[in-house]
C-alpha cells in the first residue's frame, strides 16, 4: 500500500508494530512505572506498618475513651436526662447497678474502675466495693441501698465524673497533658499548683535539647574542621576516634559516664587527689541535669560531626586563599568566607541533634535523677507504670506536633533544601 | 557521606528484629524481680521443679507493673506464664481480667494435713494471686563508713543535721509518704487515715521537702546495696533481702534499721490466656508448697507466708548463717512494723503518683 503524497496523513502516527504511537508509548511508560512501584513497594509497606499505623493508632488512642461508654451505655443515657443538680433518679442508680454487675462478669469492671480513678481518686474502691454489695442485693430500690452503703454516691461529683468520662471521644487527656482539667462546674481551668507538671517538663525538655545542640555544635565544629583539613593519615585516625564511640552501645556509654561522674567516681577521685576539692566537697555531677547534659552531648556528638564534616570536605581551600590574597586577615577569611559555606552542615547537624534530643529516653532515665528527666521518661512512665496509655499517647502527640512545627519553622527560615545530611 | 542515616536505620532495624530471645515452646516462663530474689526462686523452686517434672523454666526479670502483662493479654500473645507481683498489681490485675483465678482451694495442703486456707497467713491468698513471702522495706547504712553515732530510728533517717549526706529512697510515693508522716509524729495506727486527707498529704510532702535535696532516687531493688557500696549514699531505704544478700554473700558490713519497717506480701500469679495453663498451675502449686517456701528462706531473708514453713526455716544454704534473726517477722525486728495498706494504695496511687511526680520535678 502506498500513501498518496498529495494528502496529509489523517490517522495517528503508528509504531513499528502498527499500534498508534501514543498508545504504545503509554504502555511502555506504564510498565516502567509499575516496575518502579514494585521496587519501592516493600519499603512503602514497611513504613506503613512500622511508622504510619502506630502514629495513627497513637493519635486515635489519645482521644478514644471507650471503656466507660462501652460498659455503662444505659446509665449514661439516663444521665443525659439528669440536669446535674440534686441526684440522678432511681432509674439511673438501677441501670448503673445492673451494668456494673454485668461488667464484673465480663471482667471489665476493673477497667471501668481504673479509668474513673484516673479522674477522681477513690472511684476504684467505690466501684469494686459497691459491686460486691450490689451482687448481694436481690432487688431494688438501688438508690437507697447504694446511698446507705457509701456516702460518696450522694456526691454530685461522683456522677459528674461518670458522665464526663462516659464520652466515647474526649480531649480530656490533652487537657491533662497541658496541666489543665475540667472543673466541677464544667469550665476548663488549670490544675492545682501541686499537680502541675507537664508544662515544666516540656519546657525542660526543650531547654536541655537546645543546650545539648549548642554544646555539640561548639565541640563538633573544630573537630570537623580538623577532619576535613588534616592530611589523610591523621584525619583517618581522627575519624576512627569519632566513629568508635558512635558504634559502641548507648547503654555502655551511659554507664561509663556513671562510673566517671559519680560522687566516688574517677573524676571526683582525681580532683580530691590533686586537691581541687576536699573530701566533703565532692561535686554532684550525675543524677541531675548536669549528668544528662554531659552524657547526651557525648552520645549525640557524632550526629553533629558527620554532617559538618561532609560539608566541610567539599569546601575548596582556594576560596580561603583567594580571600587571603585579597587582603583578609585569617580570622576575617574564616568568619566571612569559610563559615557561611558550612551553613547547610550546621543546619543539618543542629536539626538532627535537636530532634534526637527531645525524644531521648534511656540516658536521662539512667543519669538524669530528678532534675534531668525529660518528657519521654514520663511517656514511658504512663505506658509502664500508671497504665494511662491515653495520656501517654496525648503527650506523644504533643511532642510529635512540636517536632513537626520545628521542622516547618526550619524550612521557613533556613529552607530544607539547604540542609545537607551527608 | 551517608553514614549516620544508614547506620541509624540499620541499628534500629537490627534492634527491632533482635529483640525477644527465642524461648523453647515447652519451657515455662517465670518472671520476677531479678538479682538475689530471683536467685532464691531459682534455687528453691525452678531447679527442684525441673528435676521432678523435667520441664525447663525460663527465668526473666522485670521491674514490676502491669504494662507488659496487659500488652500480652490484649494482643493475645502471652509469653509470660507466671509472674511475681506486688499486692496492688495482684488485686488490680484480677479486676481487669489479666490474671487467671487460682484460689486457696487449688493449693497443696501442709504436710500435717492443714488445708491451704488455714496455713497461709491472712491476706496472703488473693482471688488471682498466691502469696509466697513476707518482704519488708527498711533502711540500711554501711557500718564501715558510718563513723561515730549510728542511726537507730526512722527519725535519724530524716535528721540531716545529725547524719549529713545523701539518702536513697525509692522513686515513688509508696513507703516514703508513710515514713514521712511517722517521722513527723503521726502514730503508726493512724498513718493511712491521715494520708487519706489532703492535709495529711501536704504534711507528708512538707516533711519530705526537708530532705529532698539530700535524696538520690532508686528504681530497681538491686540499686540500694550498690549505692551503699559505692558510697553514693550514707543510708538508703531498701528491701531487707537485698541488704541481707550483700551482708552474707558479699561480706558487706551493712546494718539494717528495722524501726518502722513497712512489710508486705509478694505473690505469684498466672497470666490470663497462657497456652501452658496446666503446667503453670502445677508449677504454682509446687512453688507455694511448704517445703519450697521454707527452702527459699535459706537463700534470702524473706519470711515464708505459710505457717507450716516457718518452723522449717534454718540456716543459709551456702553461708551457714541462722536465718531466723534476719527475717522481717522475727519478733525482735517486728516490734514497730507496719503492714502496707494495699486498699489505700489501690485507691490513691494514681493521684499520689501524679502529685509525687510533680513534686519531684520541681
Amino acid at each position: 500500500m502506498t500513501v498518496d503524497a498529495g494528502t496529509a496523513p489523517t490517522g495517528p502516527i503508528l509504531a513499528a508494530d502498527g499500534t498508534p504511537l501514543k498508545v504504545s508509548l503509554r504502555k511502555a511508560l506504564r510498565v516502567r512505572r509499575l516496575r518502579a512501584i514494585a521496587l519501592v513497594l516493600p519499603l512503602f509497606i514497611f513504613v506503613l506498618i512500622t511508622f504510619i499505623f502506630p502514629i495513627v493508632d497513637m493519635l486515635f488512642r489519645s482521644v478514644e475513651n471507650p471503656v466507660v461508654a462501652r460498659n455503662l451505655p444505659i446509665t449514661l443515657a439516663e444521665l443525659e436526662n439528669w440536669n446535674g443538680k440534686g441526684l440522678p433518679s432511681e432509674v439511673a442508680f438501677a441501670a448503673l447497678a445492673k451494668e456494673l454487675v454485668l461488667a464484673r462478669d465480663n471482667k471489665e469492671m476493673g477497667k471501668v474502675a481504673s479509668r474513673l480513678n484516673f479522674e477522681t481518686s477513690g472511684m476504684r474502691s467505690l466501684i469494686t466495693k459497691s459491686v460486691r454489695k450490689i451482687r448481694k442485693l436481690k432487688q431494688g430500690p438501688y438508690k437507697e441501698a447504694l446511698l446507705k452503703f457509701d456516702k460518696r454516691w450522694a456526691l454530685q461529683e461522683t456522677w459528674l465524673t461518670i458522665k464526663r468520662i462516659g464520652q466515647a471521644y474526649t480531649a480530656v487527656q490533652y487537657l491533662a497533658a497541658l496541666d489543665m482539667k475540667t472543673q466541677p462546674d464544667g469550665s476548663i481551668g488549670m490544675q492545682p499548683e501541686d499537680r502541675q507538671i507537664y508544662g515544666l517538663i516540656f519546657g525542660r525538655t526543650f531547654w536541655i535539647s537546645l543546650l545539648v545542640t549548642v554544646f555539640c555544635l561548639i565541640l563538633a565544629y573544630p573537630v570537623s574542621y580538623l577532619l576535613a583539613t588534616l592530611p589523610l593519615r591523621y584525619s583517618n585516625l581522627l575519624m576512627v576516634m569519632v566513629l568508635l564511640p558512635f558504634w559502641t552501645s548507648l547503654l555502655v556509654r551511659t554507664t561509663s559516664w556513671i562510673v566517671l561522674l559519680q560522687r566516688n567516681g574517677v573524676i571526683n577521685d582525681i580532683m580530691v587527689w590533686v586537691g581541687i576539692v576536699n573530701e566533703a566537697g565532692r561535686i554532684q555531677m550525675i543524677y541531675n541535669q548536669m549528668g544528662t547534659l554531659i552524657a547526651m552531648t557525648q552520645i549525640l556528638l557524632p550526629f553533629m560531626i558527620l554532617p559538618l564534616y561532609s560539608v566541610m570536605k567539599t569546601i575548596s581551600p582556594t576560596y580561603m586563599r583567594a580571600a587571603r590574597s585579597l587582603g583578609a586577615t585569617p580570622a576575617t577569611a574564616f568568619i566571612r568566607v569559610y563559615m557561611p559555606q558550612t551553613g547547610p552542615g550546621v543546619g543539618a547537624g543542629c536539626l538532627l541533634v535537636f530532634i534526637l534530643s527531645i525524644g531521648y529516653y534511656i540516658t536521662p532515665a539512667l543519669v538524669g535523677g530528678q532534675s534531668g528527666t525529660m518528657i519521654s521518661n514520663f511517656i514511658a512512665y504512663h505506658m509502664k507504670s500508671s497504665l494511662n496509655w491515653s495520656l501517654a499517647a496525648a503527650l506523644g502527640t504533643i511532642l510529635l506536633a512540636a517536632v513537626l512545627m520545628l521542622y516547618w519553622l526550619y524550612n521557613k527560615i533556613v529552607g530544607i533544601d539547604n540542609m545537607k545530611l551527608g | 557521606m551517608r553514614l549516620p542515616i544508614l547506620t541509624g536505620a540499620a541499628v534500629l532495624g537490627l534492634a527491632a528484629f533482635a529483640s525477644g530471645p527465642a524461648i523453647a515452646a515447652d519451657a515455662l516462663t517465670v518472671v520476677s524481680w531479678g538479682g538475689a530474689y530471683t536467685k532464691s526462686q531459682l534455687e528453691a523452686y525452678h531447679k527442684p521443679y525441673t528435676a521432678k517434672y523435667g520441664t525447663k523454666i525460663q527465668s526473666e526479670d522485670y521491674n514490676g507493673g502491669l504494662a507488659e502483662i496487659r500488652a500480652q493479654v490484649e494482643t493475645g500473645k502471652v509469653t509470660w506464664d507466671v509472674v511475681d507481683l506486688e499486692v496492688s498489681e495482684g488485686v488490680r490485675g484480677c479486676d481487669e481480667g489479666l490474671l487467671e483465678p487460682v484460689g486457696a482451694s487449688k493449693l497443696l495442703k501442709a504436710p500435717d494435713g492443714t488445708p491451704a486456707e488455714d496455713d497461709f497467713v491472712p491476706g496472703s491468698v488473693l482471688e488471682c494471686a498466691v502469696g509466697l513471702i513476707v518482704w519488708s522495706t527498711v533502711f540500711s547504712y554501711d557500718a564501715d563508713k558510718m563513723t561515730g553515732a549510728k542511726p537507730t530510728t526512722l527519725n535519724d533517717f530524716f535528721n540531716v543535721k545529725k547524719f549529713p549526706g545523701k539518702r536513697g529512697l525509692r522513686k515513688g510515693p509508696g513507703v516514703n509518704m508513710e515514713w514521712a508522716l511517722i517521722a513527723d509524729g503521726v502514730s503508726r495506727d493512724d498513718v493511712y487515715e491521715v494520708l487519706g486527707t489532703k492535709a495529711g498529704q501536704d504534711r507528708a510532702f512538707a516533711k519530705l521537702d526537708t530532705i529532698k535535696d539530700h535524696v538520690l532516687w532508686w528504681e530497681a531493688g538491686a540499686q540500694p546495696p550498690q549505692m551503699l557500696a559505692d558510697g553514693e549514699v550514707v543510708m538508703t531505704s531498701a528491701y531487707n533481702g537485698r541488704i541481707f544478700n550483700a551482708q552474707v554473700t558479699e561480706n558487706k558490713n551493712f546494718a539494717i534499721v528495722w524501726d518502722n519497717q513497712l512489710f508486705a506480701f509478694d505473690f505469684y500469679a498466672i497470666v490470663k490466656g497462657t497456652p501452658r495453663l496446666d503446667e503453670a498451675l502445677r508449677y504454682l502449686q509446687f512453688a507455694s508448697a511448704t517445703e519450697q517456701l521454707a527452702n527459699q528462706a535459706s537463700w534470702i531473708s524473706y519470711g515464708p507466708v505459710r505457717k507450716s514453713s516457718s518452723a522449717l526455716v534454718g540456716k543459709h544454704a551456702t553461708a551457714g548463717v541462722d536465718m531466723k534473726p534476719h527475717m522481717p517477722t522475727n519478733p525482735e525486728n517486728f516490734k514497730t512494723a507496719l503492714l502496707n495498706n494495699s486498699d489505700f494504695w489501690a485507691d490513691n496511687q494514681d493521684e499520689l503518683n501524679e502529685r509525687f511526680n510533680a513534686w519531684l520535678a520541681k
